[in-house]
């Protein structure tokens, strides 16, 4: 079984100050560190799982400038085989069906029965990226995959509803699925592996190597500026040393009567 | 290019609340643009609903069939596509739900047309569409529009109040047609629900729930304590759950479960869209995190910006001390 899994880098900002940059379009990273995008890292342990059930092989791809090897190198030190970054200029200033675009077509060059990305970036949180790709390639998909069963050339999958539900159903390969976190316990890398992993080659490949032409790039959507949502209300805040606040705190909840 | 259409939502018949949001948002853009609102209604025979969602457009049209009672993105997204080829709408709104999302991206893709994912505001200005929509986990937003006068949107569930605005429309029934009755590669199987371990969460009076800001599972007991000192239930955030801290039935949020207790406790809660949605109707909510830009802090009433690891101990003291255990 061969397996393509798109990895996106994204900065944390779970814990950082998250601003925009003087261009309105981007935000303010100097600060930030990167990881592979949560999901995705999901959906990497899901392929590597299912080539050790298989065989075969897990192909890795990223469109980013250099600094998203990062990913593609963390992946290959978990087991991935071969990693492709795409990247132009031509690029920047996409949108998700751009980018869809780019992952797409260089999917086309490869042999795949499946391709596995994450449902949803942290970073721009379109979680409609990996359903494009299946689109364009004219494959069937889903989205919130959370337990995958191959068996044939058929896949059992449990997909994610509100409220705790699932969606169990069955559809043929070749086939795109957005993965949901949880769906394994994606594993660390070995220290060889990591060493291993430093030592391949990453293909990168342009605009004019995929035959994408200024057309592909034509966006329908256009982000027009990024800015700081205004908040309605805001938390009281309770000011002082730990146990101040703690003290603070303990009162509230006597007079809320929930002590 | 003369309606919105908006997509209804249902689960096993059931209309979904995020169908009557997103009719507020249609009624409101249509007035604006001069549109009529369209809903599109794929299911089984079901007058009901149909009648129901008569009463908020200017026309339903409903494509009946045994084959559309269950959700099945691939078998919806060809019959909308055919049922929308006469009459191509400006605008077609979706759910950013399971889904919606499911579907959206193949239907843009389809009917060639862009798509905006998860909005939380549609404008009309200087005639065109633009979209708000929340980026960096609510840290941001963006405003998007679209390039041309026609796309596909998906709306965020709970971000527009159902519509109270009455319409009196007329129901239009299409049958499927034949040519789509067969030919698919995927079938629906069933719907099942994730196993619970006998906690109902939903029941508690005192919620303290936990997020990635615990770091470790040997951290746990430090939660644990301070709930079991409350009286109150442990639950928790999704990553708690996939880290296989928690089960399942623990989780608060669109995925979880929606709780509503009189106190609600976010320890190391960063307040994702998707946990929010699942408690801000508690009655009194208190957050600690170490980011004061937390977005848990626009819903939280008390805030306690520090390591919840040292107060969360200390708190649990100052608890016992007026409970006098
Ligand atoms: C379709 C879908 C459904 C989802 N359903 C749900 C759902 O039902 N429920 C849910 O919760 N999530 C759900 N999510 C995930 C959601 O988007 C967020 O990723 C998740 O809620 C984040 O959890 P968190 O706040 O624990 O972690 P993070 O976002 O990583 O935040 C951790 C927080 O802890 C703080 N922190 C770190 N260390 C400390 C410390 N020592 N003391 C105090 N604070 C600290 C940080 O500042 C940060 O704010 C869903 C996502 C998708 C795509
Ligand atoms: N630049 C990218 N490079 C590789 N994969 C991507 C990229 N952008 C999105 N994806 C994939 O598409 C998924 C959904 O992303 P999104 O639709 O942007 O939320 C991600 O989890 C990735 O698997």
């Amino acid at each position: 079984m061969n397996i393509l899994v798109c990895l996106k880098r994204v900065p944390d900002t779970a814990e950082a100050v998250v601003i925009p940059d003087s261009t309105g379009k981007d935000i303010v990273k100097d600060r930030l560190t990167f990881s592979i995008n949560e999901a995705d890292n999901y959906a990497l342990e899901e392929a590597l799982l299912l080539k050790e059930r298989f065989g075969g092989t897990v192909t890795l791809l990223t469109v980013g400038p250099k600094p998203a090897e990062e990913v593609l190198r963390m992946g290959m030190a978990k087991g991935a085989d071969t990693a492709l970054r795409l990247w132009d200029e031509k690029f920047i200033g996409g949108d998700y069906f751009t980018t869809a675009k780019v992952l797409a077509t260089a999917c086309q060059t490869l042999p795949y029965d499946l391709i596995l990305t994450g449902c949803m970036a942290t970073d721009d949180g379109y979680a409609c990226v990996g359903l494009t790709i299946g689109a364009i390639l004219g494959i069937p998909s889903a989205i919130y995959v959370s337990k995958i069963e191959i068996f044939d050339r058929r896949a059992k999958i449990y997909r994610e509803l509100e409220g705790g539900f699932y969606e169990v159903k069955e559809l043929g390969l070749p086939a795109l699925f957005a993965v949901q976190t949880g769906i394994n316990t994606p594993r660390y890398p070995s220290i060889l592996g990591i060493k291993r992993a430093a030592a391949k080659e990453i293909k990168v490949l342009d605009a004019k190597e995929l035959n994408l032409t200024e057309a592909d790039f034509q966006t329908k959507t256009e982000l027009e500026r990024l800015f700081i949502p205004i908040v309605e209300s805001k938390a009281e805040f309770l000011q002082g040393e730990p146990a101040e606040v703690a003290t603070q705190m303990a009162k509230i909840f006597k007079e809320k009567g929930v002590l | 290019m003369s309606c919105i259409v908006v997509l209804a939502e249902h689960r096993q018949e059931n209309l979904r609340d995020i169908t009557f949001e997103m009719l507020t948002l249609a009624q409101a853009l249509a007035r604006q643009m001069n549109l009529k609102v369209q809903v599109l209604y794929l299911g089984k025979n079901n007058e009901a609903n149909a009648e129901t969602l008569a009463n908020y457009a200017d026309e339903v049209i409903v494509v009946e069939d045994a084959l559309l009672a269950n959700f099945n993105s691939e078998i919806y997204r060809k019959v909308i596509v055919s049922t929308l080829a006469e009459h191509k709408p400006s605008l077609l709104l979706l759910g950013h739900t399971a889904f919606g999302t499911d579907l959206a991206p193949g239907l843009a893709y389809d009917l060639n047309l862009p798509l905006i994912t998860d909005c939380i505001e549609i404008t009309y200005e200087d005639n065109r569409i633009v979209a708000t929509r929340p980026l960096y986990s609510g840290k941001l937003n963006a405003r998007v529009y679209l390039k041309q006068p026609t796309g596909v949107l998906t709306i965020r569930a709970g971000t527009f109040k159902p519509t109270d605005t009455k319409l009196a429309g007329i129901v239009k029934k299409k049958p499927l047609p034949a040519e789509l009755k067969t030919g698919y590669a995927s079938n629906f199987i069933g719907y099942e629900e994730a196993p619970t371990t006998g906690i109902d969460i939903t029941k508690a009076d005192i919620i303290v729930a936990v997020g990635r800001g615990i770091k470790e599972a040997k951290n746990m007991p430090i939660v644990e304590e301070l709930a079991k000192t409350l009286g109150g239930e442990l639950a928790c955030t999704r990553p708690v759950i996939d880290a296989g801290w928690l089960p399942k039935d623990r989780q608060v949020g669109s995925s979880g479960k929606t709780v509503k207790p009189k106190l609600y406790i976010a320890l190391g809660i960063s307040g994702a869209f998707q946990h929010i949605s699942g408690m801000k109707q508690s009655q009194t909510i208190v957050a600690v995190n170490k980011d004061p830009n937390a977005p848990i802090f626009n819903v939280a009433h008390y805030g306690i910006v520090g390591d919840l690891l040292k107060i969360v101990p200390l708190l649990k003291e100052k608890i016992k001390e007026i409970k006098g255990i």
